[in-house]
């Protein structure tokens, strides 16, 4: 903060403290007259009611409700976090190759997924095969398309009956998160591996290293180490994107919290998004802060040769800018 | 073979035209101005963060810290449920506009907070030579900021901030959580009939040609903006 602070402006006289003091105050009184218009209206509301805020303080609405919910959350982000992972070193790898027919394709991939929103991904897993499923089991695919979900399926609780696929609003929330999150990660790890100095590779090849090993031996150890930070923060989003079950009613803290509570308890919306709030806030805070220490940390070695690549917002460019500002690959 | 045609049948979406319009519409009404509004809010809030005041810095960081890391579904629903239904704090009379501008107040303000540390980011990148220089011909705080500072922080952050406005276009996808009758909102409802069978895959491949017509181009935009605009150092 300092360090900012200090780029515009100096060490201030005494008639810059006296006026810095001014603003202080008066900031201080509009931000105390912002609060107490607030807390009165909460008051005119009966928001202030006991009985509103003291279900959090139960442990019944805690072990039946929130942390059942945080356990869904927690679990499809981490399953979705997993498979994102290796979708985006598959198609981040699969972007580098020199073989156009594998490049192409999977830059197409990978840019339709990020460009489309993910609430139109997981629309797609949960309603689509519901309805297309009668209409292909009437066709020669039918048996096809009846052992696949047989056989893959229980993988992720997917049933088919009668010809009618149903899909549980949890793997619809991995599949859409995996996509999304594995597509934007697929750019990082695209964009890690091209952050290395090209005279590493140069060197890896002059000493006879093939293709393989220099991706292998060379690149990626020194790439992880970059893109260790920006890995991290785009888990954040996935973790906060497991919210968007909410639409599509996955039990998970969101839905646990702000729509199956405040009915029981009075309806108190306010609270319940507040404490909500707060759990979803501590969590994605205490993985910000390893990313942080992390891009510290990578910052500080000399492992590798290229800079980091931060934990700022956006790390790779978004859908359809690459083209413009990237250099294309090798 | 002829029965998969069947899941490929355009007409029946096409017959849902006019909603779908009205849904897209709605999209581009939200996603406009909430462009415009959380670009107004992340530079008032990266004005607090780097201000000599430090009650301001700190309204600024805890503004920040709470909204990025705050799910939008919940902050739309706050602002729809608690601060719409609950605190009666309405715009309009009719409630379909007052959620219009509770999502768009709810988009721009979680928005801003990205814009903010984008800009904030960008405020790092100036020399620290310029702002010297600012002082030292007697331009005030705000002065140098507002001449010297901002405008080269922003065209230095033309590409991270095309990436944040891309996010929000996809991001209104969300308001449909908070009561607001935009295209993913559409969508839903035309799959909840259990009629709409056909139409289904159709529905998905137009949505998702309709959403890449939005974003493609502006992220074809803002990446010549960015090379344009790059400041020569």
């Amino acid at each position: 903060m300092s360090r900012e602070a200090n780029v515009l402006f100096d060490i201030p006289g005494p008639r810059a403290r006296a006026r810095n003091r001014v603003l202080t105050v008066v900031s201080g009184l509009i931000l105390l007259a912002v609060i107490v218009a607030l807390a009165w209206r909460l008051d005119t509301r009966g928001q202030w009611e006991g009985s509103l805020w003291s279900p959090f303080l139960e442990g019944d609405v805690w072990t039946n409700l929130i942390l059942p919910g945080l356990w869904n959350t927690l679990k499809a982000a981490a399953v979705a976090s997993v498979l994102a992972l290796l979708f985006g070193v598959v198609f981040g790898l699969a972007r580098l190759s020199d073989h156009w027919w594998i490049r192409i394709p999977a830059g197409a991939v990978v840019e339709f997924f990020r460009a489309i929103p993910l609430l139109i991904l997981i629309f797609l897993a949960f309603f689509i095969p519901n309805k297309i499923s009668p209409v292909i089991a009437q066709s020669p695919f039918g048996t096809f398309q009846r052992v696949m979900v047989d056989t893959f399926g229980w993988i992720f609780g997917v049933e088919i009956n009668a010809g009618v696929i149903t899909v549980p609003a949890f793997a619809a929330v991995v599949f859409g998160l995996v996509l999304y999150n594995g597509s934007v990660l697929a750019e990082v790890f695209r964009a890690g591996i091209n952050s290395i100095p090209k005279g590493q590779s140069e060197a890896a090849y002059s000493i006879g290293l093939r293709k393989n090993g220099v991706m292998r031996l060379v690149l990626l150890p020194q790439a992880i180490t970059v893109m260790m930070p920006a890995i991290v923060s785009q888990l954040v989003v996935l973790l906060k994107d497991t919210a968007l079950g909410f639409i599509i009613a996955y039990a998970e803290l969101l839905q646990a919290g702000f729509k199956q509570i405040p009915p029981n308890y009075g309806n108190n919306v306010l609270q319940a998004g507040i404490v909500v709030a707060v759990i979803y806030i501590t969590m994605n805070m205490l993985i910000s802060m390893l990313a942080n220490r992390l891009e510290a940390r990578s910052r500080r070695s000399r492992r590798t040769a290229a800079k980091t690549i931060g934990t700022g917002t956006g790390a790779p460019p978004a859908a359809g800018m690459s083209v413009a500002g990237q250099t294309p690959s090798t | 073979m002829d029965q998969l045609l069947d899941l490929f049948n355009f007409s029946s979406v096409f017959d849902e035209r006019d909603q779908l319009l009205d849904g897209f519409w709605a999209t581009i009404r939200l996603a406009a101005l909430s462009a415009v509004l959380s670009l107004i809010i992340g530079t008032i809030l990266v004005s607090f963060r780097v201000s000599p005041v430090p009650v301001l810095r700190t309204v600024g960081t805890v503004y920040v810290n709470v909204l990025r890391n705050t799910p939008l579904t919940l902050v739309l629903l706050m602002c729809s449920l608690g601060l719409n239904d609950i605190l009666a704090l309405t715009f309009s009379d009719d409630t379909s506009t007052s959620y219009y501008w509770w999502a768009v107040l709810g988009l721009s303000g979680y928005t801003g907070a990205f814009v903010c540390e984008a800009l904030r980011s960008g405020i790092n990148t100036v020399p620290l030579g310029q702002a010297e220089a600012a002082r030292s011909i007697g331009l005030s705080f705000f002065q140098s900021l507002r001449l010297i500072i901002l405008p080269q922080a922003f065209r230095s952050v033309i590409a991270p901030l095309g990436s944040i406005l891309i996010a929000m276009i996809k991001n209104t996808t969300v308001a449909s959580a908070a009561s607001y009758a935009e295209a993913a909102s559409v969508m839903k409802t035309l799959l909840d009939q259990p009629s709409f069978q056909g139409g289904a895959l159709p529905l998905f491949i137009g949505v998702a040609i309709a959403f890449m017509v939005l974003t493609l181009p502006t992220g074809f935009f803002f990446g010549w903006l960015a090379k344009r605009m790059a400041v020569a150092r």
